[in-house]
C-alpha cells in the first residue's frame, strides 16, 4: 500500500519523510518536481504520476504537496483519501497545518503518521483515538511533562480501537452538557452573460460540537427531509434508520465532527441570492477597456448578505485598472492579475457598484474572452435550501443537555460569465 | 572546537542546554550543528543517549527523530540508541522503535541485540505493548529473524486482544516481502485469521490475503457470508480492501446478471431502457441470482453514503462489475467526486449521467486536468437531444483563455460532430477559426466531403492568417485531397508555398510536397513547373526525411525510363480514397481495467493489479460457501421416536446456525462473545438436560460423529436452497441488528445462547406427554425435498423428540418483533389459541444491582427483566445479566451454580477480561410468585450468594385477548390529577409496573391491559377507568395473591404520577 509520505512545500523543498517499508530515495521525487515544473499552477500537478518503479499520489492542500509512493496496485482514491485524513487530523492537533507548524511539532507529527499507518495500511485514524494514544500539544501539558517527567504518549491501548464505534471514547465528563449543530450551505453555481442560471446546486454540510457526558444516542430529525436525496455520513450514522425513517441517528463522536454532507442539485430549489450586472468591455483600439458591475439581492429570503466579494481574474494583458466603488474596497494584484473588490454588506437602498476603465499592454492583441467574475457572501440565519431541522432527541444518559442550530449560506463555486 | 566543547563537560553542557529549552524549543539542533565539525556532529546526541537522566534521553531522542524526519543520516548514532530499547518511558521507548524500524536494515548485527527485548515484550500482559512490539519486530528487514518474526506472528494470530490479530494481519504482509519461502506457512496463518470475526481484523487481514495469496480464492468460500455481513461494521479503509477482493471473488463465483448483453450489445443497451422489452428478455431467459450474489449487493449499498470517497467509488466499481444493469443506477449520485471514473462509465451507459449533466459544466477556475476530464464526459454525453445544450456549453470554452482547454473543447465538438451526424453542419459552421479547429475541420470534411467546397475555399482564404504548423498541414492536405472541387485555388496556393518553402516547418513542407504530386496528376498543365520547383527545394532540404519523401515522389510521378511500372499506379497511389478517420474518446480502452484501480487511472497495469476474470459460464458450486458448525451436533443426539418432525426441527436447527453464525459475526466486539456462544451450547446442554440427555444418547442412536456431521451438512445444504427466502428475512433481521450496535439488545443475548434452547425443550419433552403429536399437525408444510430427504434420514437420526411447542415459541422471540408478528401465524400453541402472544409494548431500562463490586471481589453483576419471552422455556421470565469485571484480573470460568434451582441458565465464560463487561440471558422460573430466586454466581476461585427478587408485573407476559374467562376480581380507586389523564400518561405508568399488552377498547377513559403469567399461563387482565378526578383500577385474575400484590403496585404507580 502506502510505501512513504514526503511533504513538499510550494517552493519545491522537501521538509520531511516517513517510510514505513524499506527506504526509498527522495530521488524518486524528481519526477514529482518535473510534473510540477510542467503544470505551472500547484493545482494542475496531475495527482497520479507514473514513473519506472513506483507511482506518485499527491495532493496539495495548505500550499504543501503530499506526495505519496506506491510501488503496487492501489485504489487512487484510497491514498488520496488517507492523505486527506492526514492534512485533517494535522489541522485538528495544531489548529492549522502549514509548514512551520509541522516543522515546530516534527516529533508529534512524526509518532501520528507512525500511528496511523503500519506497513502501509490505515491503522488508526480516527482523531479521538489518536488523542488517546499521543496527546495534542499545549503549553500546560509540556510544562508538566518536564516537570513530572510524565510523557504525552499514551500508555494503554485507546478503548474506542476494541469497540464497534471507534469514534468515541469512554467516560467522557462534561459539567456543561452541550450539543450545537450548524448547517452550513454553499451555492455552486454558474450564470451566463444574460444572468440565467446555466447550472446551480447546494452543497451542504452539517458541523456538530458534539460536548455531552457518558454514551448519548442522539436522533436529529428534519422538517423536511425529502430535499436530502444524495447524502453522506460520517460512520456513526445508523445508514438504515435514514433509509427506513428519514431521521439521523448515532452515537456521536466527541467533540468537532462533521456529521453530515448533501447535495441539492434540482435547479428549481436553488434560490440565487444575488444578480450581478456587468459590462466588461475591451476596446480595439487605444489598449483600454471599461469595466462596470453593480451586485443586487435577488432571492435572498429576507435576511442580509454580508461579506460580498467580487474576484476577477483578469487577462494577462491587463496592465492596471482605474475604478471607483460606491461601496467598499478594491484592490488589483498587478502579479496575479487578480482584482478583488469586497463590498462587505449589501444594502438593498443603495446598491454597489464599480466602475471605471482598464489599460491594456499597448500593442498586444485584446482579449478573445472577457474575464468570469467569482462571487463570495455569506447570509447567516438561512439554509439557503429551506432545510430545518426540526428536533433533537437524546436516549441512554438522563442529563439534559443544552441544544443549538445554527444556520449559514455561502457562496461556493459561485460564477458568473461575461 | 565542538571537541573542547565536548571534552569540558559533555554531560553538563548536555544537561545545561536541556534545561534551558525545557519549554520543548528546538533551537537546540541548530545551536549544535553551529559549533560541530561535520563527522562528529552527533557526538553531543551520543552523550545524552548515554547519560542516567530519562529526560535527557528523551530530548535526545526527539532530535534523533527529527534528523530522521528530514532525512539526514543518523545511522551511527545506532548503538547508543538501541541501549534504549528496554527503556521503561513509553515515549522513548517509541522513539526508539521508530529509529530501529529505520535503520534495522542497515546495522543488522546490531539490530538483533534488540530482539530478546521484543520477544519479552510479547508476553506483555498490556494489548498495546504486544502489538507494537509485534509491528516494530515485524518491521525490522533483517533475514536472520525470519523464523522468530514467524513464530510470533503465530502467536499473534491467536491472541485474545483483536488489536494484537490486527498487528498480525500487518506482520504477515511484512514478512511476505521479507522472505517469500514462508507463504506457505502465512497461508495457514491468514486462513485462521480469515475466521475471525472481530470487524477489526477482517480488513488487515483481507489485505494480507490479497498480497500474498490472491488465487487462493477457496480460502474466502468459507468466510465470504461473514465478511459481507460484517462489512458495514468494518473500519472504511478495511470497507475498500474488501469490497474490492469481493468483487473479484464475486465474478468468479456467481453468474452474470448481464449476460444478454453479450449476445446484442448495442441493443441491450436500448432494451435497458425500456422496461418493457427488459420484462420480456427476462422471461425469455430466467436468470436467477444466487443469494449470496444478492446479500453483497444489498450488504454494500448503505455504504454508498460513507463521507469516504475511496468506499463510495469501491461500492460504485462493484456495482458496476457485479450488479444487473437496472441496478447500476443506484451510484450514480454518490459518483460525482471520481470524474475520471465517470468517463469510463459514461462511454457505455450514457443514461446514467445524464440528468447529471449539468453538474460536469466547466469553471474557467478550475484546474487544467480537471476541466478536461469534464469536457470528455460532456463530449460521452452528448446526444441528439442535449446536443444543443452541450454545443453552446462548448462555445463558452473555445474562448477561454486556457489556450490548451480551448482547443481541446474544439476537438470534443469535432468528436461529437462525427457521432451526431445532423449536427455536423452546425459544428462546421460554429467552429471559429482556432487554429485547431482546423485539424478538426480537417478531419469532418474528410467524413463528408461532397458538399464542403466553399469551406475549404474559405479555408484557403484563411491560409494566409494561420501560422500554427500543424493547423497549415491539415489546410495544404485538405487541398491536395480535393484539388479537384477547387481547381483555381490549389495551384494558387502551392504557388505561395513554393516561395515560403524553405523557411516553413517539417509537417507542412511534407503536406507542401504531397500537394504539389497530387496537382501535377491531375493538373500537370499548370502545375508542373511548380512542382519541379519544388521537389528541388526539397531534395536538398536538411531534414532527410523530407530528402527522402522528395525522391521518392519524383520517382513516382516523373516519368522516365527506370522508373517502370510503378508510375502507372502513381495517380491510383496518391489519390485512393482515405477512410475516414474514426474520432473517439480516449477513455475507449480504459474499461479493460477494474473501476476505481491505479492500473485504470494510469490506463497501463501497474504491479500487482489482479485481472478481473469474466463471469464464469456454470456457476461454481454454491455449497462451498456454507459454513460447517460443529458443535451443534451434540443437540442432534435425540433418541428415536416417531418421524414426522424431523424437517421442522431440522429446519430450524438449520436456521440456528446460520442466524448463529452471522449474529456472531455482526454484534462480536470481542472474542469473549463469540466463544461464548460456542461454549454455551455444550453448558447449555449439560447444565439442563444433563442426566436424561446422557441416558438418552445412550440407549439412542450409535452412529459415530462423523457420520451425524455428514449428515447435519447434507441437510442443511437442501435446506437453504429451499427455505431461502425465509433466510433472506432472517439475514434482512440481522443487519438491521449489527446496524444499531447496540450490545445490550436482547436480541443479541438470546440468539447467541439460544441453540440450547432445544436441549432445554428436550427436557421439557420427556416431562410431556403424547400431546406433541397433535402439535405437529399445526406446523407450516415445508417444500416436497425437504421431505423427501426426511425420508431417507429417518433410519438413521431420529430428530423427533423435539417438543414442538417450546421449539416455535422460542423462535419468535429470536427476531425482531416485526417479524414476530409474521410468524405468529405459524406459532400458535393449542392450549392457548384464544390467547396470542404479543410482543412487550414497553420494556423499561432500569437494571437492579445482582452483585456489588465490593462483595463480588471485582464482579458486579446487574441484572434487567427484558420482557421478551424466554428462549430457554416457556414458562421462564427472561432476564438480561450484565457481568461487569471492575478488578484487575481477569475472572474466568463465571457460571451458575449447579445446585441452583428450577431452570435456569447462564453460560460459561472462559475469561472476563479487567474492565470488560459483558450481558448474558437466563431465565428464571419465578413459578409466579414473587419470592426472590436464589442461587450462586461462581467464578473460578470465588462463589457469590446472590437473588433476584421480581416485580410482581414481571411475572406477566402480554397478550391479546379476546373474552375474559371466570376469576377473582379486586379493584380499588385512586385520585389523579388531570395532567396524568391522558390515555398515554396512564399506560405509561400501568406498563412500567407490569409486563402487559394494550387491548384497544372503545370507551375513551377505560384502558384495559392483558398478560398471562410466565409460569402458569393464568390470565391477567387490568382495566383502569377515569373517573372525574379519580382512577378505578381492577385486576382480574385466577391468583388472588398476585391480584392483591399487582394492585398495590398499580396503586403507588398511578397515584405517584398523580402527586
Amino acid at each position: 500500500m502506502i510505501h512513504s509520505l514526503f511533504l513538499i512545500n510550494n517552493v519545491g523543498d522537501l521538509f520531511l519523510e516517513k517510510h514505513w517499508k524499506s527506504v526509498i530515495s527522495r530521488s524518486v521525487c524528481d519526477y514529482f518536481f518535473e510534473a510540477r515544473e510542467k503544470a505551472g499552477e500547484p493545482d494542475n500537478v496531475p495527482p497520479v504520476i507514473r514513473t519506472p518503479h513506483h507511482y506518485l499520489i499527491n495532493i496539495y492542500r495548505d500550499k504543501i504537496f503530499f506526495v505519496s509512493v506506491i510501488q503496487t496496485e492501489v485504489p487512487p482514491l484510497f491514498v488520496i483519501e488517507f492523505l486527506h485524513r492526514v492534512v485533517e487530523t494535522f489541522q485538528d492537533y495544531f489548529g492549522e497545518c502549514s509548514e512551520t507548524i509541522i516543522k515546530d511539532n516534527l516529533v508529534i507529527v512524526y509518532e501520528l503518521l507512525e500511528e496511523m499507518l503500519d506497513n502501509g495500511f490505515p491503522l488508526a485514524t480516527e482523531s479521538n483515538i489518536l488523542k488517546e494514544l499521543i496527546r495534542p500539544p499545549n503549553i500546560l501539558r509540556s510544562m508538566v511533562n518536564t516537570i513530572t517527567g510524565s510523557s504525552n504518549v499514551g500508555e494503554t491501548l485507546p478503548t474506542g480501537q476494541l469497540s464497534t464505534i471507534p469514534w468515541r471514547r469512554a467516560g467522557v465528563k462534561y459539567t456543561n452538557n452541550e450539543a450545537y449543530f450548524d448547517v452550513v450551505e454553499e451555492i455552486d453555481a454558474i450564470l451566463d452573460k444574460s444572468g440565467s442560471t446555466v447550472f446551480a446546486e447546494i452543497q451542504g454540510v452539517i458541523e456538530a460540537c458534539v460536548k455531552l457526558s457518558g454514551m448519548p444516542d442522539l436522533t436529529l430529525s428534519f422538517m423536511n427531509p425529502r430535499l436530502l436525496d444524495d447524502v453522506s455520513f460520517h460512520p456513526c450514522v445508523r445508514y438504515k434508520r435514514w433509509e427506513s425513517e428519514r431521521v439521523i441517528s448515532f452515537i456521536p463522536p466527541d467533540g468537532n465532527f462533521q456529521l453530515m454532507s448533501y447535495q441539492i442539485s434540482a435547479q428549481n430549489l436553488v434560490a440565487i441570492p444575488v444578480y450581478v450586472k456587468q459590462n466588461i468591455c475591451f476596446f480595439e483600439t487605444g489598449s483600454s477597456g471599461r469595466l462596470d458591475i453593480t451586485v443586487g439581492p435577488k432571492q435572498t429570503m429576507g435576511k442580509t448578505v454580508e461579506c460580498l466579494v467580487v474576484t476577477i481574474h483578469m487577462p494577462k494583458v491587463v496592465l492596471s485598472v482605474h475604478l471607483n466603488a460606491t461601496q467598499g474596497t478594491y484592490n488589483y494584484d498587478l502579479v496575479t492579475k487578480i482584482l478583488v473588490w469586497d463590498i462587505g454588506r449589501l444594502n438593498p437602498q443603495k446598491l454597489p457598484c464599480l466602475k471605471g476603465s482598464l489599460s491594456l499592454q499597448s500593442g498586444a492583441p485584446k482579449p478573445e474572452e472577457n474575464p468570469s467574475l467569482n462571487i463570495d457572501l455569506k447570509i447567516q440565519q438561512l439554509a439557503i435550501s429551506g432545510l430545518k431541522v426540526n428536533r433533537l432527541d437524546m436516549y441512554g444518559e438522563k442529563y439534559k443537555p443544552f441544544k443549538g442550530v445554527k444556520y449559514v449560506t455561502k457562496a461556493g463555486k459561485f460564477q458568473v460569465r461575461t | 572546537m565542538s571537541l573542547s566543547y565536548n571534552e569540558q563537560s559533555p554531560v553538563e553542557s548536555g544537561v545545561d542546554a536541556a534545561l534551558e529549552n525545557s519549554g520543548g524549543s528546538s533551537s537546540i539542533p541548530a545551536a549544535f550543528s553551529l559549533f560541530s565539525a561535520d563527522y562528529k556532529k552527533n557526538e553531543d546526541l551520543k552523550e545524552m543517549l548515554e547519560s542516567n537522566k530519562e529526560s535527557l534521553k528523551l530530548e535526545a531522542m526527539k532530535r534523533v527523530v527529527e534528523l530522521i524526519a528530514k532525512g539526514k543520516n543518523a545511522s551511527e548514532l545506532f548503538p547508543a540508541v538501541v541501549k534504549n530499547v528496554a527503556s521503561k518511558n513509553i515515549e522513548l521507548k517509541k522513539l526508539v522503535y521508530v529509529y530501529l524500524v529505520r535503520y534495522a536494515e542497515e546495522q543488522q548485527d546490531l539490530a538483533l541485540l534488540s530482539i530478546s527485548t521484543f520477544q519479552r515484550a510479547l508476553k506483555d500482559p498490556n494489548q498495546l505493548i504486544r502489538a507494537s512490539a509485534l509491528r516494530v519486530l515485524s518491521s525490522i528487514r533483517v533475514p536472520i529473524i525470519v523464523p522468530i518474526m514467524m513464530l510470533a506472528i503465530k502467536e499473534a494470530a491467536t491472541d485474545l486482544s483483536p488489536y494484537v490479530r490486527k498487528t498480525a494481519a500487518h506482520a504477515i504482509q511484512k514478512l511476505h516481502s521479507l522472505d517469500p519461502d514462508q507463504k506457505e506457512h502465512l497461508i495457514e496463518v491468514i486462513e485462521k485469521l480469515l475466521k475471525d470475526k472481530s470487524t477489526l481484523v477482517a480488513g488487515s487481514v483481507v489485505m494480507a490475503f490479497e498480497e500474498v495469496c490472491p488465487d487462493r480464492i477457496d480460502l474466502i468460500h468459507k468466510n465470504y457470508r461473514k465478511l459481507c455481513n460484517l462489512l458495514v461494521d468494518v473500519e472504511e479503509w478495511g470497507q475498500v480492501v474488501i469490497i474490492h477482493m469481493l468483487t473479484r471473488y464475486a465474478r468468479t463465483q456467481f453468474l452474470s446478471p448481464w449476460r444478454e448483453d453479450a449476445v446484442f450489445d448495442e441493443n441491450s443497451e436500448k432494451a435497458f431502457y425500456d422496461s418493457e422489452d427488459e420484462r420480456k428478455m427476462d422471461q425469455n431467459q430466467p436468470y436467477i441470482m444466487d443469494p449470496d450474489h444478492r446479500l453483497l449487493l444489498r450488504n454494500t449499498k448503505p455504504l454508498l453514503q460513507s463521507r469516504n470517497t475511496a468506499v463510495v467509488m469501491a461500492v460504485a466499481q462493484l456495482y458496476w462489475h457485479l450488479a444487473p444493469k437496472p441496478e447500476i443506477t443506484v451510484v450514480t449520485k454518490s459518483l460525482f467526486v471520481v470524474l475520471q471514473n465517470i468517463a469510463t462509465m459514461s462511454i457505455h451507459r450514457k443514461g446514467m449521467f445524464e440528468p447529471f449533466m449539468k453538474s460536469f459544466y466547466v469553471r474557467s477556475t478550475d484546474a487544467t486536468h480537471i476541466k478536461t476530464l469534464k469536457l470528455e464526459i460532456l463530449t460521452n454525453l452528448a446526444n441528439e437531444a442535449n446536443i444543443s445544450t452541450i454545443l453552446r456549453e462548448f462555445q463558452t470554452y473555445v474562448k477561454s483563455q486556457d489556450k490548451a482547454f480551448a482547443a481541446a473543447t474544439i476537438q470534443a465538438i469535432g468528436r461529437c460532430a462525427t457521432n451526431i451526424s445532423e449536427v455536423t453542419d452546425t459544428c462546421l459552421n460554429g467552429l471559429t477559426v482556432v487554429a485547431e479547429s482546423v485539424v478538426v475541420i480537417k478531419k469532418l470534411l474528410q467524413t463528408q466531403p461532397s458538399q464542403h467546397s466553399d469551406i475549404i475555399k474559405h479555408m484557403a482564404k484563411l491560409f494566409d492568417n494561420i501560422t500554427v504548423p500543424m493547423a497549415r498541414a491539415s489546410i495544404l492536405w485538405l487541398m491536395g485531397e480535393y484539388c479537384e472541387r477547387v481547381p483555381k485555388i490549389a495551384p494558387d496556393v502551392l504557388r505561395k508555398m513554393a516561395k515560403s518553402f524553405t523557411s516553413e516547418e517539417d509537417i507542412v513542407k511534407l503536406q507542401t510536397v504531397n500537394l504539389a504530386a497530387k496537382l501535377y496528376l491531375t493538373n500537370s498543365k499548370q502545375t508542373k513547373l511548380l512542382t519541379q520547383y519544388i521537389l528541388n527545394l526539397g531534395k536538398y532540404d536538411q531534414n532527410y526525411d523530407i530528402r527522402d519523401r522528395t525522391r521518392f515522389i519524383r520517382q513516382l510521378i516523373v516519368p522516365n525510363e527506370k522508373s517502370g511500372a510503378l508510375s502507372k499506379y502513381a495517380r491510383r497511389i496518391l489519390m485512393a480514397p482515405k477512410p475516414a478517420p474514426v474520432l473517439q474518446s480516449a477513455f475507449k480502452d480504459r474499461d479493460r481495467f477494474q473501476l476505481g484501480t491505479l492500473s485504470h487511472t494510469l490506463n497501463s497495469q501497474a504491479t500487482g493489479y489482479l485481472e478481473l476474470s469474466d463471469w464464469p459460464a456454470v456457476a461454481p458450486d454454491q455449497s462451498v460457501r456454507n459454513v460447517e458448525v460443529i458443535e451443534p451436533v451434540k443437540e442432534t443426539e435425540a433418541p428415536k421416536h416417531g418421524k414426522t418432525k424431523a424437517a421442522k426441527s431440522d429446519e430450524k436447527f438449520y436456521s440456528d446456525t446460520e442466524e448463529e453464525e452471522e449474529e456472531e459475526g455482526s454484534s462480536s466486539e470481542d472474542s469473549s462473545s463469540s466463544s461464548s456462544s460456542s461454549s454455551s451450547e455444550e453448558s447449555g446442554s449439560e447444565s439442563n438436560s444433563g442426566d436424561s440427555n446422557k441416558s438418552q444418547s445412550e440407549k439412542g442412536s450409535s452412529e459415530s460423529d462423523s457420520d451425524k456431521k455428514k449428515k447435519t451438512q447434507k441437510n442443511r445444504k437442501i435446506l437453504e436452497q429451499t427455505s431461502a427466502g425465509k433466510n433472506r428475512t432472517q439475514k434482512d433481521e440481522e443487519t438491521v441488528k449489527s446496524d444499531s450496535r447496540s450490545e445490550s439488545e436482547p436480541g443479541s443475548g438470546s440468539s447467541s445462547s439460544e441453540s440450547s434452547s432445544e436441549s432445554g425443550s428436550e427436557q421439557e419433552s420427556d416431562s410431556d406427554s403424547g400431546t406433541d403429536q397433535k402439535k405437529n399437525k399445526s406446523k407450516p408444510v415445508l417444500p416436497s425435498p425437504v421431505s423427501k430427504v426426511e425420508k431417507k434420514e429417518v433410519s438413521l437420526l431420529d430428530l423427533d423428540d423435539f417438543s414442538p411447542g417450546p421449539v416455535t415459541t422460542p423462535k419468535s422471540s429470536i427476531l425482531s418483533p416485526s417479524l414476530l408478528s409474521d410468524l405468529q401465524g405459524l406459532a400458535i400453541s393449542p392450549s392457548s389459541s384464544a390467547l396470542q402472544a404479543s410482543s412487550p409494548v414497553f420494556v423499561p431500562e432500569t437494571s437492579h444491582e445482582l452483585l456489588h463490586r465490593m462483595t463480588g471481589k471485582g464482579l458486579s453483576a446487574q441484572y434487567r427483566f427484558t420482557r421478551q419471552p424466554c428462549i430457554y422455556g416457556n414458562n421462564m421470565v427472561s432476564l438480561q445479566l450484565t457481568l461487569n469485571n471492575g478488578g484487575d484480573q481477569a475472572l474466568e470460568n463465571i457460571h451458575i451454580s449447579e445446585k441452583s434451582f428450577s431452570g435456569q441458565t447462564v453460560h460459561c465464560f472462559k475469561r472476563l477480561e479487567p474492565q470488560a463487561s459483558v450481558s448474558v440471558s437466563m431465565g428464571v422460573d419465578f413459578n409466579d410468585s414473587t419470592q426472590a430466586a436464589n442461587f450462586q454466581l461462581c467464578t473460578k476461585e470465588d462463589e457469590f450468594s446472590v437473588s433476584i427478587q421480581p416485580a410482581v408485573g414481571e411475572l406477566l407476559q402480554p397478550v391479546s385477548m379476546s373474552k375474559l374467562l371466570g376469576m377473582n376480581e379486586s379493584s380499588a380507586t385512586v385520585a389523579m390529577t388531570p395532567e396524568n389523564f391522558s390515555s398515554q400518561s396512564v399506560s405509561r405508568r400501568v406498563l412500567s409496573v407490569a409486563n402487559l399488552g394494550l387491548i384497544p377498547c372503545t370507551p375513551e377513559n377505560t384502558h384495559r391491559f392483558s398478560g398471562k403469567t410466565v409460569s402458569s399461563g393464568s390470565v391477567v387482565l387490568v382495566s383502569v377507568s377515569l373517573n372525574d378526578a379519580d382512577a378505578q383500577i381492577t385486576v382480574n385474575t385466577e391468583k388472588t395473591i398476585m391480584a392483591s400484590m399487582l394492585l398495590r403496585q398499580l396503586l403507588t404507580a398511578l397515584s405517584n404520577s398523580a402527586s
